[in-house]
């Protein structure tokens, strides 16, 4: 059975799922990054209280009775995302604005230092013991079998996939196509010039921090709904495999985060799958040593050639 | 329109700006002129809040604009093209001339984008490059030509010839001269190539060490002694005069 190419599908499709998660919570390390060169260590904990909010809110509604699956889904989303980006919003304004024109390792501390500190707040409002779920969307469908081997490809993966793909693709286009994406461009790039032209700098990284809040709730979201259960730590782990997919995809680049995500989630369910568990972190470690000794920017990072 | 009195602006405790007096009335195309290190970029950057005047006070229509932050001073009507262009290298032309418009109507954006496309037809063709892939003259015109996206009332030109080969240094002059011209917009020109500056220039200011040293007309100060042993004679002037010729 190992040897089969069913069993290679079944584990791929495990990494793509895993893939976006890391992906979707990359792509805040990455565009808080590029506007303001700094990494954010804290944003593995957005994700934490994005996955703990859509908890609450899948609780909430079974006791409202709301029990129609889509719909709940629907609430679920909408609240972790706005609920979250107040989270982005805050720790920027709180923890980083006022650091803004300090040195670097300033910053860096306070990251770390928000990261313990928001753990530390969950496990006081939420309790130390793991957090169950009841199985929100079930079913699914055979696509392949060998012998005694079925392959399914459930609901919720699909979910998973078109949700990331929708969220992808609408910010892709956003910073992009949109005014708010070139002004976000314009800070990355030289940020007292896109002062002089109008361009509301601290309003443009407010705006950042919420955006890479709401794909992080989105990926604690989808955390949630496939592992069904969910502690405050799970921040940690998650940020750093998203941290290393963003640096691995070339960090400031959002196709780069979205590329590393899926990359160091494709590695760790196949080696899981193929090898061992244990030693799937040093895997996807491995290879990211790897590619940076020979492309230091990443994958699709741009080394900064052109600036004048 | 632009009454700057007594600024004075310091980086960390070196003293750039000592004290500078300037005013600039509607219309006009004033001219500062002075030797590299004088603080002339200063004093254009201190106009838009960044770096702040540490005393003094600046005043647009009327209005106190000394602690408003940049992109507020801007949004009144200054846009500055600044020293060493600033282009944003990894947006496109067309790009880093809608973010020029960022503060525009949005009515506007067409039509504007075709005015500065009518001043440098050669960001038309340009227009889907990025924009650090523009030589140097290219990248002047689309530094100018974002700053006229905004529909400023007031335009800061900091050194727009510098490192331009001489064609394109006239081609600059002519359209700074029809900018203010047709369009109306007041300008407040920051030049090396003292020559030209002045001949284009109702008025003109000249600065060192941080200090307004001498205004007049740009008429007077061509005539005067001191600013031709300073910042006329020599080579400089001769291959202007070539070239105006030309345009
Ligand atoms: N960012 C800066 N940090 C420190 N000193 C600066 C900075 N920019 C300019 N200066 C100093 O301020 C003075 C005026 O500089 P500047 O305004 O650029 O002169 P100009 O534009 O007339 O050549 C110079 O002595 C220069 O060294
Ligand atoms: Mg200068």
């Amino acid at each position: 059975m190992l040897g089969t190419f069913e069993y290679f599908v079944d584990q791929a499709i495990n990494g793509v799922t895993l893939g976006a998660i890391y992906g979707l919570v990359a792509i805040g390390y990455t565009l808080v990054y590029g506007i303001i060169g700094m990494i954010n260590f804290a944003h593995g904990e957005i994700f934490m209280i994005g996955a703990f909010v859509s908890i609450i809110a899948f609780l909430t509604l079974g006791l409202l009775g709301l029990t129609w699956v889509p719909l709940a889904l629907l609430l679920v989303l909408i609240a972790t995302m706005m609920l979250t980006a107040v989270y982005g919003w805050t720790l920027e304004r709180v923890a980083y604005r006022p650091l803004r024109r300090s040195p670097r390792l300033a910053a860096l501390i306070t990251a770390i230092g928000m990261s313990i500190f928001l753990q530390n707040y969950v496990q006081l409002l939420q309790g130390a013991r793991n957090k169950p779920l009841q199985q929100v969307i079930s079913g699914g469908f055979e696509i392949m079998r060998e012998g005694d081997y079925v392959v399914t490809l459930s609901y919720l993966q699909i979910f998973i996939l078109l949700l990331t793909i929708v969220l992808m693709v609408v910010f892709t286009l956003v910073i992009g196509r949109t005014s708010l994406g070139r002004q976000q461009r314009s800070c990355e790039q030289d940020r007292d010039m896109a002062a002089l032209l109008g361009v509301n700098v601290d309003r443009t990284i407010s705006l950042t921090f919420v955006m890479g809040a709401v794909l992080a709730s989105v990926a604690g979201l989808i955390f949630l709904l496939n592992y069904g259960v969910i502690d405050f730590y799970i921040g940690f782990l998650a940020g750093i495999k998203a941290f290393t997919a963003a640096v691995l995809g070339g960090i400031g680049s959002v196709p780069g985060a979205m590329l590393g995500g899926l990359l160091i989630g494709l590695i760790e369910a196949l080696w899981s799958g193929y090898f061992t568990v244990e030693y799937k972190d040093v895997a996807a470690f491995s290879i990211l040593i790897l590619v940076l000794i020979f492309r230091p920017t990443g994958l699709l990072g741009t080394p900064d050639i052109e600036k004048v | 329109m632009l009454e700057v009195t007594g600024v004075e602006t310091f980086y960390g405790n070196i003293q750039a700006l000592r004290g500078v007096d300037v005013s600039i009335q509607q219309g006009e195309i004033v001219t500062l002129i002075g030797a590299n290190g004088a603080g002339k970029s200063t004093l254009l950057m201190t106009i838009c809040g960044n770096p702040r005047a540490a005393s003094g006070r600046i005043a647009f229509e009327e209005r106190d604009i000394t602690t408003l932050p940049t992109y507020e001073i801007v949004r009144l009507g200054i846009a500055q093209s600044p020293e060493g262009r600033r282009i944003f290298p990894r947006m496109t032309v067309l790009e880093n001339l809608q973010i020029g418009a960022t503060i525009a109507e949005e009515t506007y954006y067409e039509e504007d984008v075709q005015r500065v496309f009518k001043l440098f037809p050669l960001l038309c063709e340009r227009q889907h490059q990025r924009g650090g892939t523009l030589s140097g003259g290219e990248q002047q015109m689309l530094a100018i030509g974002r700053a006229l996206m905004s529909r400023p009332k007031l335009l800061l030109l900091d050194e727009p010839s510098l490192g331009l080969a001489p064609r394109l240094v006239a081609q600059i002059f002519e359209v700074i001269k029809e900018i203010n011209e047709s369009e109306g917009v007041t300008i407040f020109l920051v030049e090396q190539n003292a020559y030209h500056a002045l001949r284009l220039a109702h008025r003109a200011y000249v600065m060192a060490n941080g200090n307004i040293l001498l205004t007049g007309t740009g008429q007077e100060l061509l005539e005067n002694d001191e600013i031709r042993a300073a910042y006329l004679e020599g080579g400089a002037r001769k291959t202007d005069v070539g070239q105006s010729g030309n345009a």
